[in-house]
């Protein structure tokens, strides 16, 4: 039993895999599973089975991924997929998502919750301008490491120059960006060198196989535990006469710790109570941090209700209703330009939102701001400033992801079309 | 000072928040509930989430009628002793209404029939959002489920139109007539599942413990003899020590041979199984696509 205790107290990765549409991510996320003997013996015998009725000559790992038929008949990965193994080690939540160039959404989808970024390049290839793409957007969600995987060595005979060239040009368009950690790995995904075993046809790289890295990576830090900050997501107000006095707000930490006996103020009232219990089935706990969900109970009876956030008096967050932010830009129809209205939720609040100025654009490519076009397409990317309808408890995204984060919606037809990280 | 979470943890902090965003964000959800060990472990964290005030939703089962009768005896139970409110629409009355027509054959099943039961259900009830407990790890169409996912005003999955879901904001907006399937275990496995059960010492339906059950083989599955099914000329019962990893009908959940009955025996049986647990359900089997078929119809 000792090990199942232990398995239970395994923490979790959550990373993204990114790549253009040939690079081979669903052959490589295949290769991890099967490696890591997270595929089933039906899930093998199913596409074995498929592989054979479409003529392919290996079993193709990709058709684990790839569930939807019209990505199974055009060979391509449509949406993001969500794949799960573990380790000993760790648990992994991998969020697989496409490269072509008009699915950039769903790499912003994926990258919103990920610690780490897989960036697959095609050995022969190079860097090219969707890697440069994909490595603008990781940094743009801020997700703390990026591991570049060198992929289809096996083309290129194995060779260190083909490796270091890629890692050269890399550094070389990164130095733009701000990216904390970024590691490299020569691989060949088909094949299986450095993704779980260690390459024997590459000696001259030292560095770990990709499965070792992901398993080692520190994320102890991917939490803010400093700002106390917890949105008000629902009142527990038991009906009954047992509990008639309870009156539970219950939510999700967003990032620092909150103690009972803790002098709290409520936004945006102003009113200041402390915390009598923190409350969950399992009885009182002793502390709440980022992100656990849990009830709190204060002192004073004020008006509390869902969209109010509950933080410290020496620490509060920014409140106000302009908000300056770089969004990405989802709708096939509609576009972003000053004067468009919104709704935007932020933490557990919902508020209307007007375009006051597109201030510009910014060219994935080669990230030069574009400053002659205010108006937002599919996939575009800048900076724009807003107007809300209500005050926001806000921080910036880059020091808080759970405050500093928003979606707008279209008022019409209820599609999520954009999604913010507030400057 | 060290706060991190284990991934059991956290898992369940994420589900408990995806509970309370549907009681905010919907004004008439419902928990869609089998008592199979998926949907139990659901009811377990809605309590938690909601606690220690009542559940501000129903549940609701859509009952095949081909359930196994242990199943149905601890639903009603378990409902019982926790005084929340049950509500069941039966297959057979949609069949006996003539809205839909019982397959024939060998294999047939009630699985598909159960769409339009349950969009009645929703119907019938004005239920705005169905929390299910369907996890990505199940099957390939799932895999790209959203834990808010949209369905049309004929109860339809779109799956190349789906809203992209960031951080933890959910978007539960629709038009009247529309209505969302949640699933709030859509990042855990099989193996979590098991954990979790085992961890918060919840209890399950017999069945899914080691018994002596009389069985025979179909199509590589271990099926139970019942008056549901009807015996093919080479199909021989007999005798078999087994229990079931998943709990659906009668007709056509496989068994499997299995000693394990305790929760530490199952998770330890599940860490090194080398079949899925849905590789015992024939009803995924019919084609490549079958879950995708079935989802765009409005299974959940």
């Amino acid at each position: 039993m000792e090990s199942d205790i232990k398995d239970n107290e395994m923490d979790l990765l959550r990373f993204t895999t990114a790549g253009s549409a040939d690079d081979g991510k669903s052959t490589l996320i295949g290769r991890l599973l099967y490696d890591s003997k997270s595929i089933f013996e039906d899930q093998w015998e199913a596409i074995e089975t498929s592989s054979k009725k479409k003529g392919d000559e290996n079993v193709n790992l990709a058709l684990l991924t790839d569930g939807l038929k019209a990505e199974r008949e055009q060979g391509i990965t449509i949406d993001v997929a969500y794949r799960y193994y573990a380790t000993p080690r760790r648990k992994f939540i991998i969020a697989d998502t496409p490269g072509h160039i008009q699915y950039t959404r769903n790499m912003v989808t994926g990258a919103s919750t990920a610690n780490l970024a897989i960036l697959l390049v095609d050995a022969r290839n190079g860097v090219i301008e969707q890697t440069c793409r994909h490595a603008f957007i990781a940094t743009l969600l801020q997700i703390q490491h990026i591991v570049v995987c060198v992929n289809k060595m096996d083309l290129v005979d194995w060779e260190e120059e083909a490796f270091r060239k890629v890692e050269s040009e890399f550094r070389k368009f990164a130095s733009r960006l701000d990216l904390a950690d970024v590691r490299f790995i020569p691989i060949s995904a088909l094949l299986g060198d450095n993704v779980v075993d260690r390459s024997k046809n590459m000696p001259w790289y030292g560095g770990s196989p990709l499965l070792e890295t992901l398993e080692t990576v520190y994320i102890g830090d991917a939490q803010n535990h400093v700002d106390a900050r917890f949105p008000v997501q629902w009142v527990v107000r038991p009906q009954s006469s047992e509990h008639h006095d309870f009156r539970g707000y219950a939510g999700r930490v967003a990032s620092g710790v909150f103690k009972p006996g803790d002098e709290v103020t409520v936004l945006p009232s102003g009113f200041t109570s402390r915390i009598k219990a923190i409350h969950s089935m399992d009885g009182e706990q002793s502390e709440a941090f980022a992100p656990q969900s849990v009830s709190m109970l204060l002192y004073d009876d004020i008006d509390i209700s869902r969209g109010d956030m509950i933080v410290k008096p020496n620490n509060k967050p920014n409140i106000g209703q302009d908000i300056e932010a770089m969004i990405c830009w989802f709708s096939y129809t509609e576009t972003l330009r000053p004067g468009s209205r919104f709704l935007m939720k932020h933490t557990s609040k919902e508020v209307k939102a007007i375009v006051r100025e597109s201030r510009y654009k910014v060219d994935v490519n080669t990230l030069h701001k574009v400053e002659s076009d205010p108006e937002f397409k599919l996939n575009e990317v800048g900076r724009i400033s807003l107007r809300v309808s209500a005050p926001l408890f806000y921080d910036s995204y880059k020091n808080n992801r759970t405050t500093g984060s928003f979606i707008l919606i279209d008022m019409n037809t209820n599609a999520t079309v954009a999604s913010g990280m507030i400057i | 000072m060290d706060y991190r979470l284990s991934h059991i943890k956290q898992l369940e902090s994420e589900a408990i928040f995806i509970m309370r965003e549907v009681a905010a964000q919907f004004e008439n959800p419902v928990l869609l509930f089998s008592g199979g060990k998926d949907s139990i472990v659901m009811l377990h964290l809605a309590l938690k989430a909601f606690h220690p005030a009542k559940l501000p939703f129903p549940l609701m089962h859509v009952d095949t009628g081909h359930n196994f009768p242990e199943t149905i005896k601890f639903r009603d139970e378990l409902v019982e002793k926790l005084g929340e409110r049950l509500i069941v629409r039966l297959v057979q009355d949609s069949i006996d209404q003539g809205k839909v027509a019982e397959e024939k054959g060998a294999n047939a099943s009630r699985n598909r029939l159960q769409i339009v039961t349950l969009l009645d259900g929703i119907e019938e009830f004005n239920f705005d959002a169905c929390l299910g407990g369907a996890r990505r790890d199940e099957e390939k169409a799932r895999a790209k489920e959203r834990f808010f996912s949209h369905r049309d005003e004929f109860g339809q999955w779109d799956p190349k139109n789906q809203r992209p879901e960031l951080w933890n904001l959910f978007n539960g907006r629709k038009h009247f007539g529309e209505n969302f399937r949640i699933f709030p275990l859509s990042n855990w496995t099989e193996l979590d599942i098991w954990q979790y059960i085992l961890w918060e010492n919840i209890d399950l339906p017999p069945i899914y413990f080691s018994h002596k059950r009389r069985v025979f083989s179909r199509h590589g599955t271990l099926l139970a003899e019942s008056p549901f099914v009807t015996l093919g000329e080479n199909e021989v019962v007999e005798e078999r020590v087994v229990r079931f990893r998943t709990v659906g009908d009668m007709t056509n959940t496989g068994s499997v041979e299995s000693p394990a009955n305790s929760v530490e025996d199952i998770v330890s049986e599940v860490a090194s199984a080398r079949v899925t647990e849905r590789g015992a359900r024939a009803d995924d089997k019919r084609s490549e696509t079958a879950m995708e078929d079935r989802k765009k119809e409005g299974y959940f």
